[in-house]
């Protein structure tokens, strides 16, 4: 069963055709990032999830259940372009839109108090937003986004405009509401976010999801046949020691007299025929294989495009 | 629903506890009833204390012809120019009447002499005294009594009576009608551009402020969009009631103060206006009569609901349109090329209120009262004089089609222009996003 499902949207804008087809699929309880170019419809789709705009073509499911109004208060969404009321107080404010998303007053304050605690901001309660600084917006933004519990959140460039440290204090605020059992899709450009956090991932482009899947599957689909090895002992220089068809792409030599080397085969190799190959030649230090990272899979995809 | 109700609150009250609104709503009063209250009294401070004032009359007409008031005692006096003037100069009269033989016999000329500023009536007054003495004594070296010449003056009185279809009359006193229409569509006016404006400079700070999209995932853009239109209109109903009740309030207060010399001020200027316009005590009785009668005749139920109907029809009407604009761009300077169309017809209705005041039953009237666009300060206008019941509700019924529609049309530019950032949004943008789906 998957929390949420779109299946094949379309959405059409006067001139232009920003999502064609696009359906993917988020696994309960799991990661999901939302990858593209800026201008690929990731935006576009967030709005539809969130009922803020309607497809043209296509569905939504939420655990197999078409889209309806009622959902709004299930997810927690936090947009691209997001701000606060700036004259509001920062607690008056939290109690509103806790409210709107339908959380009673009491349990809103409640809860509000809690996030407050823990974001180490209770002190903020009577101070108008325009006091505050760009970051600590953020953090109250935050903690409105998750006030109402939701089972499945939505995050639209959701580290844009935070500071490292806040980086971190949010993606540990991500992965511990995923293993409290929330659904979370988050669209970035954040390459580094993206294998730190995402369980899965789709690949959007020119309106067209162009790739999806696990991380690790896509990583493993992309994989070059290219290894790392450190070396000691070297019997001769290393391009007469690297077995037939492999390409000596990088070599660097240190202080202990250990080569690290980076060779790449055009053929698909199995990692113990390569080791039992180097070892007549030198010691080995350390192996292993190199798999892509998600930034050069998600550059190549979208200039093969 | 409920999410509306949450909507409105914070529209509301953020509104209501701003510094600039408790403000207004105090000063506005203070200045009403300043309004009506200073020019009394500064009418009644000249009437300080009684003035003494000296005639010097050289032609011996005059005498017993100045009596003395509570306001001004005349003395007649018979000292040369010279003498009579140094006694102005040192404060034994406040002025000098002087009355020169030759002078006022020939060209009908008199002067008034003092060290300050003469009370504002005197010199009426005297003109006044002046004139029927001489024009009498022309009259009898003609031959003709003057006596005959006051009975012949006549004041012609015109009763204006509406005749109803049911036999009955109503005695009418246009400038009663007249007053009050032109007073309440007026009102609407300022009240639609006040609050209409109010409505746009919040869509476009909340568009600004980024919440936007934050409150959208919660609520439908159209809840939005209404809740901060009904909010801001209670707002408008919260000032526009205190202010009556505060006017009321100042006036009474004053009044229950200064009480006597507000109605000694009457008293002198109706004093005034007699002896200037020469209407008789009796007119004037008869005139004040029947504007009570007026003013009782007139339905002030229907006046009274017509005018909150239409005042905030009206309102939601073009609140709804002002919501669009403020959604179509992204700060207040690019708001003019939207809010001509908008403020043209409210202007039009405006400047066509002064003709349809004299034809309040003309066709531009009657249709100018039907369009909703026109319809709140037209048909405001036109009540007070009596409007056919079923033109009332027509026109009524076609407000509330006319807000459903704008509300319908400012919803689909409403809910496209509000995430929409960074774009200079033209007439064709609005056509599209009207015809966008969902």
């Amino acid at each position: 069963m998957y929390a949420l499902e779109t299946i094949d949207i379309v959405k059409r804008y006067a001139n232009h055709l920003a999502l064609n087809k696009v359906s993917i699929s988020v696994p309960q309880q799991s990661i999901f990032g939302l990858l593209g170019p800026n201008g690929a419809g990731k935006t576009s789709l967030i709005r539809i999830i969130n009922q803020i705009t309607a497809p043209d073509e296509g569905k939504v499911l939420f655990s197999g259940m078409p889209l309806n109004a009622s959902h709004s208060s299930i997810v927690g969404y936090l947009p691209e372009e997001r701000g606060l009321y700036k004259k509001m107080k920062v607690g008056e404010q939290a109690m509103y839109l806790a409210q709107l998303k339908g959380v009673e007053k009491q349990v809103a304050r409640k809860r509000l108090q809690m996030w407050f605690e823990m974001f180490e901001i209770d002190s903020w309660w009577n101070k108008k937003v325009e006091e505050l600084s760009k970051g600590m917006q953020q953090k109250v933004q935050f903690i409105v986004t998750v006030i109402h519990e939701p089972e499945i959140l939505i995050f639209d460039e959701p580290f844009s405009g935070f500071d490292p440290v806040n980086v971190k204090l949010l993606k540990a605020e991500i992965l511990r509401l995923r293993d409290q059992g929330s659904t979370i899709l988050f669209s970035t450009h954040n390459m580094e976010s993206v294998e730190e956090l995402c369980d899965h991932i789709a690949l959007i482009h020119s309106s067209e999801k162009i790739l999806d899947g696990t991380v690790e599957e896509i990583k493993r689909g992309y994989r070059s046949h290219t290894f790392e090895l450190q070396l000691s002992n070297l019997k001769g220089p290393v391009s007469s020691i690297i077995p037939e068809g492999f390409e000596l792409l990088t070599e660097k030599t240190n202080h202990y007299n250990e080569t690290l080397i980076r060779i790449k085969s055009k053929e698909v190799v199995h990692p113990n025929d390569l080791i039992q190959a180097m070892i007549p030649h030198a010691g080995i230090v350390s192996f292993n294989e190199v798999l892509p990272s998600m930034n050069d899979i998600f550059i190549e995809k979208v200039q093969q495009k | 629903m409920h999410k509306i109700l949450l909507i409105l609150e914070r529209e509301y009250l953020t509104r209501v506890k701003k510094m600039s609104f408790i403000v207004m709503t105090f000063l506005g009063p203070l200045l009403m009833a300043a309004l009506m209250i200073v020019p009394i009294l500064l009418a009644t401070l000249q009437d300080v204390g009684q003035k003494k004032i000296a005639v010097r009359d050289e032609t011996g007409w005059f005498k017993g012809k100045f009596e003395s008031g509570e306001n001004m005692e005349f003395i007649l006096v018979d000292g040369s120019m010279e003498e009579e003037k140094k006694r102005v100069l040192d404060k034994t009269y406040d002025a000098l009447v002087n009355i020169p033989l030759s002078q006022f016999n020939v060209q009908g000329q008199a002067e008034i002499f003092s060290t300050r500023q003469i009370p504002m009536n005197l010199k009426s007054l005297t003109r006044s005294i002046l004139k029927t003495e001489l024009e009498n004594k022309k009259l009898l070296s003609a031959g003709i009594d003057p006596q005959l010449i006051r009975e012949a003056r006549t004041d012609v009185n015109i009763m204006t009576i509406q005749l109803e279809e049911d036999g009955s009359e109503t005695k009418s006193f246009t400038e009663v009608q007249y007053g009050l229409g032109i007073f309440s569509s007026i009102l609407i006016y300022f009240f639609i551009f006040l609050f209409g404006a109010q409505v746009m400079r919040g869509v476009i700070e909340e568009k600004t402020n980024r919440i936007v999209e934050v409150i959208v995932s919660s609520v439908k853009p159209f809840e939005l969009m209404m809740g901060k239109i009904l909010g801001i209109a209670l707002v408008g109903l919260t000032q526009f009631v205190l202010w009556v009740v505060l006017t009321a309030g100042v006036y009474g207060g004053f009044a229950l103060i200064f009480g006597n010399d507000l109605a000694m001020a009457n008293a002198t200027t109706g004093q005034l206006l007699q002896q200037n316009t020469e209407i008789t005590q009796s007119a004037t009785q008869a005139m004040a009569g029947q504007v009570f009668e007026v003013i009782a005749s007139i339905d002030f139920g229907i006046i009274i609901f017509s005018f909150l109907f239409y005042f905030i029809g009206g309102y939601l009407l073009y609140a709804a349109l002002f919501a669009a604009i403020g959604s179509a761009v992204d700060n207040e300077a690019d708001t003019q090329q939207f809010m001509l169309p908008v403020s043209l017809p409210l202007i039009l209705g405006i400047v066509v209120s002064n003709f349809v005041v004299n034809n309040p039953d003309g066709p531009v009237a009657f249709w100018m009262s039907m369009i909703p666009l026109t319809s709140p300060i037209i048909m405001m206008v036109r009540i007070p004089f009596g409007v056919p019941y079923y033109e009332l509700i027509l026109s009524m019924v076609l407000l509330v089609a006319g807000f459903i529609f704008t509300t319908w049309l400012a919803a689909k530019i409403y809910r496209t222009g509000i995430l929409m950032y960074g774009k200079k949004v033209t007439y064709k943008e609005l056509w599209k996003w009207l015809r966008y789906p969902g």
